[in-house]
């Protein structure tokens, strides 16, 4: 009944709304673009002139100054001008629906909006809304999906570990509650990696999340094993009140990340995280900042990544390319 | 029309480009024919500076007609552009826009001292202010007729023309 | 006013009846139905040539939204949406504002219905004071001022002592109360099946158990009470096994589902479709299937529309903040005809779980055109397709998952008490 969302009449990329529905190429295509971007911070002048003129929106319904800098960033190293909205303290709380509040942005000649909410499908309706001309990003909506996480997390994989087509992969944490659980799932078994695994207790897996294409672990010692890639999900604190979790500190016993548990995986397995991390609940300082760790180059990469997806959507217009 | 080898208009190039050479100077080659042309032209002249690949696709001026180019590849600039005597290689020059792409791309880079345009081929065609000041062949093409430069799995390169579609 | 329909296909369930029959009319009630009797002369003659004629439908479930939201939709638009969609009879939940706990709310309903002169409106008394759970209303009260029975709307009822006192008290009247299972606890924020679907859209969930759990303590309660109970809404195959099992062992069980859930699934609300969000929530393909299965053997009693209008700006919202319901009046009559196109049931018996069937549980005696019966018709094309969308909806609400759909079978006449309420155009 409903066409994909993020393709223009061209089949190419109008929106990045979530990483499911796209194909194996056109991810590849953006981790391509990334690397080129990569290049561009270590230069004199860390920009380029590619979106000037062009006016990036974000909009963050909910509050995040980590991932809303990166966008940020990533915006002004295209030369674009980015204006920030903190809409939850501002329009919204007068009362203004969501969908006013879009309308009344893109008068203000928006190209882009960079969109950020507590609820699924937020993205989705603010692109089946916006005028034909605007891009839209989704940097999370609700439990849903946060592809740009994703993709600089496919990014990192293949800059250490090369082909992805061999790898054992585990996320160990919070699914349920987790966007960027759900689209590195989707990233990881449309690029091809063989085994993704997810480690949790019971509480925090969602239902039928083997139809999503994973391996349900609730031993992290066997779902470690023989790993090459480990994925540690932010636990949030609310889980503990909503009758999830008894502590934290039995979380960490059994489902956090430490050296010993790290020690069951391969030899050169690397340790990534998508921030910001809770130290002592699911992971080890020790590890967090050890050699296997490469939690810090994610950041980097990130804003290469961002690069890469506004480029390359910014490139494609409604009606398809010229 | 009879294309030239491209061996012998290689062998031009060089022959042009000696005199100029410093142990300094460096080649940069716009991807991807132009890369292809400055790595022989590196072997040729016995540079021994590191080679340079520049992807203008970041500041080509079509951007908002056509987009992003499909493949972008890495720009690779090893060395400091500041101050340096650099040798801009492509494989065919007709309008301009791609050197433009490539001097704002290499000023993005740093303050060059000197920047010296080789090209393989020169067909005319010119909408900017730009001029080759070592050129292996002028050609003289129609408008619709595009000529490329193609390189066989063996490394051979040769140069094509065809009636570009309307 | 005299009125012969004639050259049409008589569809009366009740009375048996499939066949070429005029139907003859005066003074609000049917005189015949076949030949013309004797000295009878038509004011107006009303030529069914290719149309169905049949009782008109009587809904289990339309909410009008007076008093209280107004801004939703009216009376009047709600009453013209229901005889457009052929519906004669409808009966309203209690969740309006202020809920339908005082007998004089209920008259004041009751007299706007009766003065607008089109559908016949039969209201749910609140089973308890401010629909809160906790203390019970006067339903004797409320039976006379015209409540059919006595409903928590969707609001939760927990307490599971004073579910027992309510039903107790109900039953000693006679009166019929009529639940949603829904267990407030596992149901708490959910907005969607818990299944394949929402685990991927991540959306807050609502397992089947909490329908199923709800459902057992109301008949385990009505097997102590003795109270004759109508289940409203069912969703799960779950549900639907615990319905067969209380109907084989004889408790005084009813259950209706809403038209959607016969069609629709979990797989239906795509890319968040709002208008997908409805209570109880579309379950997997599963349960549909199963509830189709229900419906032909008998384990669900009747279809109902579940009419909610709801304003278009409460719908352009993230799925789990748009509000839930769908607008159902003018489509319960074409979906129940393409339910029994799909599964092979024939036209008399699909027509029977929109009129005969919510009668006997409303345990009236209208939904049949027998003589001497009051004159509640509507006559449709079976054939005519026509294309959902805003403009050619009545209702206040546009909210349904089949907008842009074009569905088969469209109300021509509908007639109340021998008048006709609603003429539509060919």
């Amino acid at each position: 009944m409903h066409n994909n969302p993020q393709l223009n009449k061209n089949g190419e990329l109008q929106h990045l709304l979530s990483i499911e529905g796209l194909r194996a190429a056109t991810l590849r295509h953006i981790l391509d673009t990334a690397e080129s971007f990569l290049g561009v911070a270590e230069r004199e002048v860390k920009k380029v002139p590619l979106l000037r003129g062009k006016a990036i929106f974000n909009l963050f319904f909910e509050p995040s100054t980590r991932t809303r800098t990166t966008f940020e960033i990533a915006a002004k190293r295209l030369s674009a001008d980015v204006i920030n909205l903190n809409v939850g303290t501002s329009s919204q709380s007068k009362g203004e629906t969501l969908l006013d509040t879009v309308d009344n942005l893109a008068a203000m000649q928006a190209d882009m909006f960079v969109v950020r909410h507590s609820q699924s499908g937020a993205a989705h309706l603010i692109a089946r809304h916006a005028a034909p001309h605007i891009h839209v990003v989704n940097a999370g909506d609700g439990r849903h999906a946060h592809p740009t996480q994703a993709l600089l997390d496919m990014f990192t994989i293949r800059h250490y570990k090369k082909d992805l087509t061999r790898l054992r992969v585990a996320i160990v944490g919070d699914m349920l509650h987790s966007r960027v659980a759900r689209s590195q799932i989707h990233a990881l078994t449309t690029l091809g990696v063989p085994e993704v695994r997810v480690i949790a207790p019971k509480t925090l897996i969602p239902t039928c999340a083997e139809r999503m294409g994973v391996q349900i672990y609730h031993d992290m010692a066997k779902g470690l094993k023989d790993v090459d890639v480990i994925i540690m999900l932010r636990l949030q604190s609310e889980r503990m009140r909503g009758a999830l979790l008894p502590s934290s500190q039995e979380y960490f016993k059994y489902y956090g990340l430490t050296a010993e548990k790290l020690a069951l995986a391969r030899p050169d397995a690397i340790v990534m995280h998508p921030g910001p991390m809770n130290r002592g609940v699911e992971i080890e300082s020790s590890v967090a900042d050890g050699v296997q760790s490469v939690i810090l180059s994610q950041v980097t990469f990130g804003i290469a990544v961002r690069m890469a997806v506004m480029s390359i959507l910014m490139g494609n217009e409604a009606g398809g390319g010229a | 029309m009879q294309l030239p080898e491209v061996e012998e208009l290689l062998r031009e190039l060089a022959q042009q480009i000696r005199p100029h050479l410093t142990p300094d100077t460096v080649l940069v080659g716009i991807h991807t024919g132009g890369v292809w042309v400055a790595e022989n032209l590196r072997e040729q002249l016995g540079v021994k500076t590191p080679l340079g690949a520049l992807d203008i696709s970041f500041y080509r001026d079509d951007f908002s007609r056509i987009g992003l180019h499909p493949e972008v590849k890495p720009s690779r600039i090893p060395f400091e552009v500041e101050g340096r005597h650099i040798i801009l290689v492509d494989d065919v020059l007709k309008t301009g826009r791609s050197i433009r792409a490539a001097m704002n791309d290499l000023f993005d880079f740093g303050r060059p001292a000197s920047i010296l345009l080789a090209v393989l081929v020169d067909r005319g065609g010119r909408e900017l202010p730009i001029a080759a000041r070592f050129v292996g062949v002028h050609l003289d093409l129609e408008d619709n007729q595009d000529i490329r430069l193609n390189r066989a799995e063996s490394g051979q390169l040769s140069l094509s023309l065809d009636d570009a579609k309307g | 006013m005299k009125i012969h329909i004639r050259n049409g296909r008589l569809v009366d369930p009740k009375n048996h009846i499939d066949a070429q029959r005029d139907v003859f009319i005066a003074a609000g009630k049917v005189v015949a139905v076949g030949a013309m009797p004797e000295g009878f002369h038509a004011n107006r003659v009303i030529d069914a040539a290719g149309l169905v004629i049949c009782p008109g439908l009587v809904d289990l479930s339309a909410r009008l939204r007076e008093p209280g939201y107004e801004y939703k939709a009216t009376l009047e638009s709600e009453m013209l949406a229901a005889v457009a969609g052929g519906v004669t009879s409808l009966v309203c939940p209690p969740d309006t504002d202020p809920p339908l706990d005082e007998p004089g709310l209920v008259e004041m309903l009751k007299h706007r219905a009766r003065s607008l002169n089109q559908a016949r409106v039969y209201p749910l008394g609140a089973l308890t004071q401010k629909l809160a759970g906790e203390r019970l209303t006067e339903m004797a009260e409320l039976h006379d001022a015209g409540c059919i029975g006595f409903s928590h709307a969707d609001m939760p009822l927990s307490d599971t002592l004073v579910l027992m006192r309510a039903m107790q008290y109900a039953a000693t009247f006679g009166f019929t109360v009529w639940l949603r299972p829904q267990d407030a606890y596992l149901a708490r924020d959910g907005v969607a099946h818990d299944g394949e679907v929402a685990s991927r859209l991540g959306l807050p969930a609502i397992p089947s158990c909490a329908e199923s759990i709800a459902l057992s303590a109301i008949l385990a309660l009505a097997r102590e009470t003795g109270a004759r109970i109508h289940i409203c809404r069912l969703s799960s195959r779950e549900g639907i096994a615990l319905i067969r099992a209380a109907k084989a062992e004889g408790l005084p069980v009813t259950c209706d589902i809403a038209v959607h859930h016969a069609h629709l699934s979990e797989m239906d609300i795509g890319f968040f479709d709002s208008n997908c969000h409805l209570m109880p929530p579309l379950r997997s393909q599963r349960d549909r299937d199963a509830l189709r299965e229900a419906l032909v053997d008998g384990t669900v009693d009747a279809i109902c529309s579940d009419h909610a209008p709801v304003d278009d700006d409460a719908k352009l919202l993230p799925f789990a903040e748009a509000e839930a319901g769908a607008t159902g009046l003018e489509l319960l009559l074409p979906l129940t005809l393409k339910w029994a196109k799909e599964t092979g049931v024939s036209l008399s018996d699909a027509i029977a779980k929109v009129t005969a069937e919510p009668t006997r549980i409303l345990a009236l005696n209208n939904g049949h055109l027998g003589a001497g019966q009051p004159a509640d018709v509507c006559i449709f094309d079976p054939e005519q397709y026509w294309k959902v969308e805003p403009r050619s909806l009545k209702s206040q609400g546009r909210n349904t998952p089949f907008l842009g759909l074009e569905l088969q079978g469209k109300v021509r006449y509908t007639l109340v008490e021998g008048h006709v309420v609603y003429e539509g155009l060919a």
